[in-house]
């Protein structure tokens, strides 16, 4: 320790900081792994003579088996799984007979890009609507608005994303059908997904924007920011709302991740082709490769939701340690 | 009633480079009966050190004696050293009613005993004992301060250490907590450690004043010596603000 | 506490979701027992009908009725759900003590393993321990109940350590008391309400939760059935019958909301605070007003500040301060003189309400219209806590410029210039490097100089400093009294201080308010000239360096009455040593001596005077 504090570089705090946060990913990132590879040791059963079927022969699932390298013995097996997948080798499909890295290349872009535009969608409408709402009802103000506010965002975020999309499906598609409502066919298959997606965070965000907002509006310095008799709007949006920031930051990154986790329900219901349904499909035919890896993609996803919004509240904070000195 | 002793007592924070020393080789004895004052500005050690003397704070080095016993965090010894807390509002279980609180801190007695003891402590700090029942919510600010008194003189402590005690209270109220432990350290022979930023307030209970700046001890001597002629130039400029 | 719980129900969102609740719970129980028959009742007649009047949401591929079947499915939607929650609440609290119970090397440990997992959403560790416990009801709860343990061990840890460092936790570690019965009887019983709250709510998204596995057909498999699987098979006929997949997901909704709703009622009812009272309406009538004269910066009439219960905190205050004035304003906590300080600086918003017959400052009347340049440039306030005051996330410089950029039309760069040649005259030690700077980066003392610093970006007739020294140390302390009284020479501003600390107005002050229970008691040139018992009382409870040491301290009985208490009489009566029938009876007013000081107490001319130690 001491002669690494002893190196002039790390003494630059961004350098330290960037240095842990990597540690602390390679870490998370390791135990994703060896959780993925155990996974396939802790199902019930023989998972080879699961997916041939009991009709398939001894010889048959032998034969598989060597042919996955089940036989090894354990260790060998995850120091294999280990190169295999820093190799961007995540072995082969036993349904399809296709590579695995394959199958997520194909699923993987759709998947991101209904997540990526209902964050999007999640964003536009929270930050403003939660500002409007946090100063109509800044220190008790506008109970009733308040009241109605928060039900319906309490409602709306309760309510799981894929009963939404269930919901969605029956106004839009059956009763007005006016959007498709299963597959993905052009611009228009995206709405359903996507809205189904970002209701829920949207309502989440909103309420904590808003909350955010009134208690920075009752805060000291806002009150000598109103003393110094700055117009409303220079107090609300200069003063107020970077102090909403962190907490705004922490919590979309955490709904994100959540959006990420959604898009396997909600593209059930959608027969969206992306991972999620690629992922059931896999579990319920015992395809435990395909299932590895996307639990390995969806993780991996996650992980690197987090490091973002570290990195950007460790940029953006001015009280983040790192900045000090 | 004994006496406290830390020798030599050092309290450091964090590691290598980043580390503080928040109480820097302090040496400081409250004798047996006696009321020890303790001043200085925040950040000087005075709570630090009020802290590691009942536990809530690991020492670096030297260590604390009472009665030239070696205060051990583990051994029951840590009982006979009370502390009480700076804000009333915060130092007491909302949960628990008055009698409770004061009775937790007893040795264990049979119960028709403790409730005894704990009626019998309450006259002490002029609280009806038909408030045991209360609950701290339902009490002012000075008798909450009289409730923690309480609490620390049922473990039977050797010393009391006292943090701020009259700090987060009205003026009008500090009087009744400072005529109580007047009071009692001549009813009962109590020895304190009183710490405070407030040199007046030291002044009316202790017969010996220390003043800490920095983490140690720049002046020490009997409370009328100190007030009359300071050596050290922070006591001056305390005395003169 | 039942109260509590009882108060939770008397709201119409907690009396709903509470009677929601119930019904759903008594669904669960009585639902099975009663129509087990005709949900199970197969006939092929019937197979994939739509709504109607005999099958109210139609049929399933068998001709059973879905409406039985979806109120049978309650039962072991909710069972499954509650055995989710309590693997979840067990582990989550196993994993949430155990760093305040073992050392805090396996503490940290247990941090470090529920931190990896809360980092990854409920639903997907839901997925993985699916696969890993296999598919089917009991593998879905295992794994439902193991995804929602991490948060749960995340808000007992964030709770527990909240409490754990609480004084009256360190009060009893200190006192001996060993780490088990601390946790068991000061920290679990301060927390359980949270969890308590939290686990209702988490059976709530359990109960989601389950139903998303079963409608994804990883949950429970046929023929058993709950909400998710019904919904699962409904949708596949969507097109012909709507409400074979609307009514389950309508039931799943209905009976989620009813968990997560009163979970939240009840946390909500818990988290308010004790009901205002209402005070009688007293008459605020303007006695006798003055000419306005033009030496005077503020003046200020009947002032009243009104909270929405109808409580007014501050009543009938009259004042005068003429320029360059030192008026201090002394009185304990919840007397109304900070209130005071922000009411005539107009910085009280809805709903709080402020009455005045008269409000100018600078002769300019305040009660109407907006003033922002005149109280923006000639209004300076100084506030309690340096630590807080500031924004912490701009600069300072650029704080205390953007004044003079709002107010005098000042460029960004001149604004700027000002700001740092303010900061020296405060003398802040190179200012133009502190004024890039945080305000972390200040200690409090620079602060506070800094804020007053922030005060004379314009050019203020009057500074209003509420406590500018209570969080200060005392030789810091003196430095910032110090400055102010430099100011006001150096310029003629006016002071108006407001202080809990007798010696600090006594230091500085050309004449002193006391307050009381919302009123001005007593206005007089110096302390040691007061009148009214209770000023005197309490310039007598302050030890000094020349206090006796052989008497006992001075002291005030009994405590201010709360403001709900404020009624009939003298507020002061109950305390004062002079009291008697007529002030029990009528209030004093504040009347004017011909030496110009004013006092309220009809005892004020008594000559034999005392106040009385106990």
């Amino acid at each position: 320790m001491a002669t690494l504090e002893a190196m002039p570089v790390l003494d630059n705090p961004w350098i330290r900081f960037a240095a842990r946060r990597l540690g602390r990913i390679v870490v998370s990132v390791w135990v994703l792994i060896t959780a993925a590879f155990l996974m396939i040791h802790l199902v019930p059963g023989d998972p080879v003579r699961s997916v041939l079927g009991p009709t398939a022969t001894a010889e048959v699932v032998a034969a598989k088996r060597d042919a996955l390298g089940l036989n090894d013995p354990l260790g060998m097996q995850y120091i294999h799984y280990l190169q295999g997948v820093l190799s961007g080798d995540l072995g082969m499909a036993l349904t399809s007979n296709l590579p695995v890295s394959q199958v997520i290349g194909q699923r993987l872009p759709t998947t991101a890009t209904i997540a990526v535009l209902a964050f999007l969608l999640a964003i536009a409408v929270a930050i403003p609507l939660g500002v409007f709402m946090g100063v109509l009802t800044r220190g008790g103000r506008a109970r009733r608005a308040e009241l109605t506010f928060t039900s319906t965002s309490v409602v709306l975020g309760a309510i799981p994303e894929f009963l939404l999309a269930v919901g969605l499906v029956y106004v839009f598609g059956v009763s007005l059908g006016w959007l498709p409502v299963a597959g993905r066919s052009g611009p228009a298959s995206y709405v359903l997904p996507v809205v189904a997606l970002a209701i829920g965070p949207a309502a989440v965000l909103t309420r904590i924007v808003r909350v955010q907002m009134v208690s920075v509006l009752s805060a000291d310095y806002v009150r000598t920011a109103r003393a110094k008799r700055l117009r409303s709007a220079a107090v609300y949006f200069k003063h107020a709302l970077p102090n909403t920031l962190t907490a705004t930051l922490t919590l979309g990154g955490l709904l994100l991740s959540v959006m990420v986790a959604g898009t396997v329900l909600v593209e059930n219901v959608f027969a969206w082709p992306g991972l999620g349904t690629t992922m059931i499909s896999s579990i319920l035919a015992r395809d435990y490769p395909v299932v590895q890896a996307i639990v390995l993609v969806y993780g991996v996803g996650v992980l690197l939701v987090n490091l973002v919004v570290d990195v950007a509240l460790a940029v953006l904070d001015p009280r983040s340690a790192i900045r000090e000195s | 009633m004994s006496e406290l002793r830390f020798e030599a007592v050092s309290v450091r924070y964090g590691h290598g480079r980043h580390s503080m020393t928040a109480v820097d080789d302090v040496s400081l004895t409250v004798p047996s009966g006696e009321i020890v004052g303790l001043v200085g500005e925040s950040g000087s050690g005075k709570s630090t050190l009020a802290r590691a003397a009942v536990g809530l704070t690991p020492i670096s080095a030297g260590r604390i004696t009472l009665d030239g016993r070696s205060i051990d965090v583990r051994s029951g010894v840590r009982r006979q050293l009370q502390m009480v807390f700076q804000d009333p509002y915060l130092s007491l279980n909302p949960r628990m009613s008055i009698g409770q609180s004061i009775g937790e801190t007893m040795p264990d007695r049979p119960r028709s005993q403790r409730s005894a003891e704990v009626r019998r402590l309450m006259q002490l700090v002029d609280l009806a004992p038909e408030r045991m029942s209360q609950f701290p919510a339902q009490l002012s600010g000075g008798q909450r301060q009289r409730v923690a008194l309480a609490r620390a003189l049922a473990g039977q402590p050797d010393v009391i250490i006292a943090d701020e005690i009259t700090s987060a209270l009205d003026v009008s109220v500090q009087g009744t907590v400072l005529n109580l432990v007047r009071d009692l350290q001549s009813q009962l022979g109590l020895s304190m450690l009183f710490i405070s930023h407030n040199l007046a307030v030291v002044r009316y209970v202790a017969s010996q004043v220390v003043v800490m700046y920095r983490g140690r001890i720049v002046e020490h001597g009997p409370t009328a010596d100190v007030l009359a002629d300071p050596q050290h130039p922070y006591t001056r400029e305390l005395l003169s603000a | 506490m039942k109260k509590r719980w009882l108060s939770v129900l008397r709201t119409p969102v907690g009396l709903s979701a509470g009677l929601l609740l119930f019904v759903v719970l008594a669904l669960a129980v009585v639902a099975p027992l009663l129509w087990s028959g005709r949900a199970d009742h197969v006939d092929t007649n019937v197979m994939l009908e739509g709504a109607s009047a005999r099958h109210w949401v139609g049929t399933d591929d068998l001709g059973r009725d879905l409406f039985f079947r979806v109120l049978v499915a309650t039962r072991l939607s909710i069972q499954l759900a509650l055995v989710a929650t309590l693997i979840a609440v067990v582990v989550g609290l196993a994993l949430g003590t155990l760093p305040a119970l073992v050392g805090p090397r396996l503490g940290r440990f247990a941090v470090a393993v529920v931190n990896v997992a809360v980092a990854f959403p409920g639903l997907l560790l839901a997925l993985f321990f699916a696969v890993i416990f296999g598919v089917g009801a009991h593998g879905a709860v295992l794994a439902i109940g193991l995804a929602s343990a991490p948060s749960f061990a995340r808000l007992t840890q964030t709770l527990v350590a909240g409490v754990i460092s609480l004084d009256y936790v360190a009060a009893a570690r200190s006192a001996g008391i060993g780490r088990f019965r601390v946790l068991l009887r000061h920290v679990l019983p301060n927390i359980a309400e949270p969890l308590v709250v939290n686990a209702t709510i988490g059976a709530g998204g359990s109960l989601l939760a389950f139903a998303g596995l079963s409608f994804l057909g990883l949950g429970v498999q046929a023929p058993q059935y709950d909400w998710g699987r019904l919904l699962g098979d409904g949708l596949a006929s969507i097109y012909v019958s709507p409400a074979a997949a609307l009514a389950p997901g309508v039931a799943v909704v209905v009976a989620g909301l009813a968990f997560n709703l009163f979970g939240e009622a009840v946390a909500k009812g818990f988290g308010l605070t004790t009901q205002l009272g209402r005070l009688p309406e007293a008459p605020s009538a303007p006695a006798d007003v003055p000419e306005l004269d033009t030496e005077h910066v503020l003046d200020v009439q009947s002032l009243s500040v009104t909270l929405p219960g109808g409580l007014r905190p501050v009543r009938d205050v009259s004042l005068r301060i003429r320029r360059g004035e030192a008026v201090g304003v002394v009185g304990e906590s919840g007397s109304g003189k900070s209130l005071t300080a922000l009411a005539i600086a107009q910085l009280i918003e809805e709903p709080v309400q402020v009455t005045a017959s008269r409000l100018r400052f600078r002769g300019t009347d305040l009660l109407t219209g907006s003033h922002r340049r005149l109280l923006g440039t000639s209004l300076a306030m100084v506030f309690q806590d340096p630590m807080t005051a500031f924004n912490p996330v701009r600069r300072i410089g650029a704080q205390l410029a953007e004044g003079a950029r709002e107010h005098d039309g000042l460029t960004r760069k001149a604004a700027y210039a000002r700001a740092v040649d303010r900061l020296r005259s405060v003398r802040i030690r190179e200012p133009e490097r502190r004024a890039g700077q945080y305000p972390h980066e200040f200690s409090g003392g620079m602060r506070q100089r800094a804020l007053i610093g922030m005060g004379m970006m314009g050019k203020p007739a009057l500074i209003i400093a509420d406590e500018p020294t209570t969080a200060l140390d005392v030789t810091v302390q003196a430095q910032i009294l110090q400055l102010l009284q430099e100011i006001r020479l150096a310029d003629e501003v006016a002071l108006l201080l407001i202080s809990h600390d007798v010696t600090v107005v006594r230091a500085i002050c050309d004449r002193v308010l006391v307050m009381y229970a919302g009123r001005i008691v007593e206005d007089v040139s110096s302390l040691d000239r007061a009148r009214h018992p209770y000023t005197r009382a309490l310039v007598a409870a302050v030890p000094t360096m020349e206090t006796s040491l052989d008497e006992p301290l001075a002291v005030i009985p009994g405590r201010m009455p709360d403001l709900a208490d404020v009624s009939v009489g003298c507020a002061f009566a109950a305390r004062c040593p002079l009291a008697d029938d007529h002030c029990r009876q009528v209030e004093p007013s504040l009347e004017t001596s011909p030496d110009g000081s004013r006092v309220a107490c009809w005892h004020a001319n008594d000559l034999a005077l005392t106040t009385r130690g106990s």
